[in-house]
């Protein structure tokens, strides 16, 4: 008996120390290039000169900066919604009535990954043409191309949020008690997956406040297109934007999913935020050089 | 054995319609689920459809719910032709076999939705909820999620839930089949007490005989997508109409007969035939267990045609048990006996069978798959000819 908890508090403890090495290693590995950012934005002009927090304060003077961060802010939103609006009852649909079509609908979702963004350009560049003709210049617009961006990140959220849930048993309990198929789409499936729309909302955010290929190549100023061009002006303010929307991108996942947290011990358990966080990190930050 | 409850006699509620099922036909992918599947349920009724699995059980539920579309065929409710109408207007009340209730809405919520979609006024809609959990003995669980019920609370919630928009049909599709067998035989119970409560005509599927036994008005069996026999529960167990009824309901043994005229010579005796259009010729006999009585032991004259044999086993039941005779030559039945008679043959004991002469239904079709269920093994006999 004194054997077994000796050897268990040893393994504990060991799996203790591994724990702490990795979150160790992980932290340095994460925070150094943001510590990095951090530390080159308060240098001064010269290598003589003393630190200061004005590169800091001139992201509210920089031209055109608040208002690129609202339009990617704005286009974060209405991507988010759009995908939802348009993913969730399509695969809902497909999943109930059209199960042939599973193979397909997860191919068409999918295709945007394998495609380069400098290649849908040369095939959006026409069509915006089309775009800008009918619903004016804005950079809003750019909404459009990201819906397509984001759905094969969105697209396995919500599959896996599906399979978590019996939706035809729910959705045919529905019918029978009077409910129309946009009931079942709106009011029934899904409250019950609430993290897999959480999270697929999350990526779409994450992407679009990230995106810089598409918005710079069809000539839209968003968020990272004026990180760029700041950047060549004044390093250290674009520096500043960069950081602070990257924390600002994590402070957000961290307040949503504190926002999806159970309300006492009375709501039905959600799977976990976590695991789908991990793709944002790569395709979203990587792309401003 | 239960005998038949008088159709919609004890509801005090209000009364249920007719619902009638013609011809109904469904095919998937070139097997036919259902093949001219007929039934009429009266007001009030409660139908257990039996049968074995794949029979199509589940899928004429679906046609009457409307979840399925028939490929012909008609489904008249209250003398309405229904079959073209979308399941959300049919005014259905169905429970699943899998769990069905909205997990991010609380047991009353659950019952109260199809109110809410009725549009009745919120203080009407919580009163009735309310009604309706206590019908269903969970008043106390009322603010539960379903994650918080057991799986006998949540089907509660469920039968409730169906209940709550007072449906014109109660459809119930092996609603007892996830749960264990002391809770099942206990909601069986209730379903069958709210049922007669409330008088809705009720289509009940099961693949267990006993329940469909113990609940019904009446019990369909089906084979193959159409129905082979529809009658009380006692009419189906002591005269089942086919031999494919009279194994799967119930245990028989399958004994090896010789038919001639209107009679089968079945172990020496001469029994009549409930189908005297059989032609002559060897068949299988299909006899219940309780068909046999102990004559005695060996040795005792007193009787005709005595069978001799050795016990080979004893399964004790409660009041009944069941004894294994081998009679020799490869040839071993089951028989079912009080057991203060029983006990006096345990197992290596010689004992003496008898066979009542009750008419005897005989087939040449291979057994039929044996239910699911601890009493539902039928013994096969080879080898013997009659
Ligand atoms: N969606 C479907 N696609 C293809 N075949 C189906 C489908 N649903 C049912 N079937 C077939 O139709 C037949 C009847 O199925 P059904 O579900 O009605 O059987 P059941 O009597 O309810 O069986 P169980 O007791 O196993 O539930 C089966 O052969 C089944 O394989
Ligand atoms: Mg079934």
């Amino acid at each position: 008996m004194a054997r077994t908890r000796g050897i268990n508090a040893r393994r504990r403890r060991r799996l203790n120390v591994f724990r702490t090495v990795v979150l160790v290693l992980l932290g340095v590995f994460f925070l150094t290039p943001l510590f990095a950012m951090f530390e080159f934005t308060t240098r001064g002009d010269t290598p003589s000169s003393p630190r200061s927090l004005a590169a800091w304060g001139e992201i509210a003077s920089a031209p055109n900066l608040i208002s690129s961060i609202v339009t990617s802010l704005g286009l974060a939103v209405i991507t988010s919604v759009a995908m939802i609006v348009l993913l969730v009852p399509t695969m809902i649909w497909v999943r109930l009535r059209l199960p042939r079509l599973f193979r397909v609908i997860e191919f068409l979702c999918l295709l945007p990954l394998t495609i380069p963004a400098i290649v849908l350009v040369v095939g959006l560049a026409p069509v915006y043409l089309w775009v800008t003709y009918f619903f004016g210049d804005s950079a809003l617009t750019l909404s459009f191309a990201y819906v397509i961006l984001v759905l094969p990140y969105t697209f396995r959220a919500l599959d896996a949020g599906m399979s978590a849930i019996d939706v035809r048993t729910m959705s045919e309990a529905a019918r029978s008690l009077g409910a129309g198929w946009t009931t079942v789409m709106f009011r029934i499936i899904p409250p019950n997956m609430r993290a897999a729309l959480l999270n697929a909302s999350l990526l779409s955010v994450a992407l679009v406040l990230g995106e810089f290929t598409l918005a710079n190549l069809l000539n839209f100023l968003n968020l990272q297109v004026e990180i760029n061009q700041l950047g060549q002006a004044n390093a250290p303010v674009s520096i500043a934007v960069a950081l602070g929307s990257l924390l600002f991108a994590f402070a957000l996942l961290v307040s949503l999913s504190f926002v999806d947290r159970p309300r006492g011990s009375s709501a039905p358990p959600d799977e976990g935020l976590i695991a789908p966080l991990a793709p944002v990190e790569n395709a979203t930050w990587g792309q401003q050089a | 054995m239960t005998e038949a409850v008088g159709v919609a006699t004890l509801g005090t509620g209000r009364a249920g319609v007719q619902v009638r099922l013609e011809d109904l036909r469904r095919r998937y992918a070139g097997v036919s689920a259902l093949d001219g599947f007929s039934l009429t349920l009266e007001p009030g009724e409660l139908i257990a459809l039996l049968g074995p699995s794949g029979c199509g059980k589940t899928t004429a539920l679906r046609l009457v719910a409307g979840l399925e579309d028939a490929d012909g065929g008609q489904v008249v409710v209250d003398g309405k032709d229904v079959t073209g109408l979308p399941a959300n207007k049919r005014d259905m009340g169905m429970v699943f076999q899998a769990y069905s209730l909205f997990p991010h809405m609380t047991a009353r919520q659950n019952v109260a939705f199809g109110l809410r979609l009725r549009g009745v006024k919120s203080s009407e809609r919580k009163q009735r909820a309310g009604d309706m959990l206590d019908l269903v003995g969970l008043s106390a669980q009322a603010d539960r999620y379903a994650h918080q019920m057991s799986g006998g609370q949540q089907q509660r919630v469920a039968l409730a839930r169906a209940l709550a928009i007072r449906p014109k049909v109660l459809l119930l599709d092996e609603p007892l089949s996830a749960l264990d067998a002391k809770v099942r035989a206990q909601l069986r119970d209730e379903i069958r007490r709210v049922q007669l409560e409330v008088g809705t005509t009720t289509l009940f599927v099961t693949h267990d005989q006993e329940e469909a036994l113990a609940i019904a008005d009446r019990v369909g069996v089906m084979r193959a997508g159409h129905l082979e026999q529809l009658d009380a529960p006692g009419t189906v167990y002591s005269r089942p109409q086919t031999p494919f009824v009279a194994e799967f309901v119930g245990l028989s043994n399958r004994i090896p007969a010789m038919v001639s005229g209107k009679t089968a010579e079945v172990l020496g005796v001469h029994l009549p035939l409930v189908d005297e259009t059989t032609s002559d010729g060897p068949a299988i006999a299909i006899v219940r267990p309780e068909a046999f009585t102990l004559a005695g032991t060996i040795g005792d004259t007193s009787l005709d045609a005595p069978l001799a044999g050795t016990v080979i086993a004893t399964a004790f039941l409660g009041a009944v048990s069941r004894i294994t005779v081998d009679l020799g030559g490869g040839l071993t039945v089951m028989a079912q006996l009080p057991t203060s008679e029983a006990s006096a043959y345990p197992a290596g004991t010689a004992a003496l069978l008898h066979l009542r002469t009750d008419a005897v239904l005989v087939t040449r079709e291979a057994a039929v798959v044996p239910a699911p269920g601890p009493a539902a093994a039928a013994v096969e006999n080879v080898g013997r000819a009659g």
